[in-house]
């Protein structure tokens, strides 16, 4: 699953990730451009126990959660 | 060398307390350095007195251009830089952001305070800033609700790199009106009071350097009192909660050095003790900063970084700090008149204006949401 957080202020790319967490769909691909989202979903996924990696391109970042 | 490791801890929970430990013991340091009290640092009422010195509003004892404020911005950009967090982007609903700051500001006059001066009126030991932090708390649950549900102000986009220097040159341009001490008439504008709590300040320098350590830490750790409510109601996260905790606790620990701790609900300064209105003013301000994403010094930090909705939100703020002075909406503090102590609180306007902008926060939070 994909979730594009782009441009979204943060708590919305948390909220996303939450939702796409519930699904149990992975691996969850989530897209975000700035920091502080990417250190909210990263915190977010470290507590409930992904495996996460990210990979940062031009502006962006994606984070890949898996089990 | 290399600024990842510093940037990594200023990230970590470490880099949280850090700022809030930062900011508490600055507010407390520059009370004792001329600041109104219980008032080292107050981002609503420093940004309504500079709205005064504007000529904005004309409530003359409430009237400086604060440097703390300007601070803030420059701080916040020079970190954004350093770190090459520096990004212009504007776009999600503006409009409504402003109308947001507008009632934002017009709940924390009622209450007379942002949240940062809930905590440092807490630690200054006013006990009346205890129902407008639970205001405050049930505002941004209420808040939490509409977000579950899927309230959006919807995306912003890239924009032009020299928009977002509008508002840190409009942060530089007023230091030079402070530094000069621009006079447009011979009766002014630009206002300074000459009594009253706008004729308490630290000196200019002192002001800028703790405004501009303050925006440069909260931009690398992302401080917000609103968010550390908002993460711990939403999701169980008490990362941004410990900041806000180290921040009342150290403007505490050094006002009980400096003695400026004086314990009790009645005559405490530059505040009332209407307990209903301090509730429901900054439950209002609470529910419009979770709808703008970001209480009044995140919004400052964001805006010095490039974010046009929250330079949005600022004039939003600094509108509504306008309004409450010129239709008399604001909290007027206890006083006491022939030894009889008066409580204050907000005219029957102040009652209506809160009442209004709750329903319209309301309005937005039930109809402004988006599905991806």
């Amino acid at each position: 699953m994909i979730i594009d957080a782009c441009g979204l202020s943060c708590p919305q790319p948390v909220i996303l990730a939450m939702n796409a967490m519930k699904t149990g769909e992975l691996p969850l691909q989530i897209l975000v451009d700035n920091n502080t989202a990417l250190e909210n979903v990263k915190r977010l996924a470290e507590s409930k126990g992904y495996k996460i990696d990210i990979e940062q391109t031009d502006e962006k970042f994606q984070l890949t959660l898996s089990r | 060398m290399s600024v990842k490791p510093f940037s990594r801890f200023l990230a970590s929970r470490k880099g949280i307390i850090l700022i809030g430990a930062v900011i508490g013991i600055l507010a407390a340091l520059l009370q004792k350095f001329g600041n109104p009290p219980n008032m080292g640092i107050c981002v609503a009422c420093f940004e309504r007195d500079i709205a005064g010195a504007l000529g904005l509003h004309r409530e003359a004892v409430v009237q400086y251009i604060r440097p703390e404020i300007i601070g803030f911005i420059l701080g916040s950009m020079a970190a954004a830089f350093m770190f090459k967090d520096f990004k212009a982007r504007t776009g999600s609903a503006p409009f409504v952001r402003f109308v947001l700051g507008i009632f934002a500001m017009t709940g924390a006059l009622v209450f007379l305070g942002c949240p940062w001066r809930t905590l440092l009126r807490l630690a200054g030991g006013d006990m009346n800033a205890v129902s407008g932090l639970a205001g405050l708390t049930l505002g941004i649950a209420v808040g939490d609700q509409f977000l579950k549900y899927g309230y959006n102000l919807g995306r912003s986009y890239p924009t032009h790199y020299s928009a977002g220097f509008i508002m840190p040159a409009a942060a530089a341009g007023l230091l030079l009106l402070l530094v000069f001490e621009a006079r447009f008439s011979p009766e002014g504008p630009i206002f300074f009071s000459s009594k009253g709590p706008g004729s308490l300040h630290a000196p200019l320098m002192i002001s800028l350097g703790a405004g501009l350590i303050i925006g440069f830490i909260a931009q690398r750790t992302r401080f917000c009192t609103m968010g550390s409510i908002r993460d711990v109601l939403l999701v169980g996260d008490i990362h941004l909660m410990s900041g806000i905790i180290a921040l009342t606790a150290s403007a505490f620990f050094v006002n009980m050095i400096l003695g400026q701790v004086k314990f009790g609900f009645s005559g405490q300064p530059i505040a009332h003790s209407n307990h209903l209105w301090n509730a429901l003013g900054m439950m209002l301000a609470g529910l419009a900063f979770v709808l703008a994403g970001g209480c009044p010094g995140r919004q400052l930090v964001l805006s010095g970084e490039g974010d046009g909705d929250a330079a949005v939100f600022v004039c939003g703020m600094t509108v509504g700090a306008a309004f409450s002075h010129n239709f008399s909406l604001a909290g007027k503090p206890d006083k006491i008149a022939d030894g009889i102590m008066q409580v204050g609180g907000p005219s029957v306007w102040g009652m209506g204006a809160v009442l209004i902008g709750l329903c319209v926060c309301l309005m937005i939070g039930f109809t402004m949401r988006e599905k991806y």
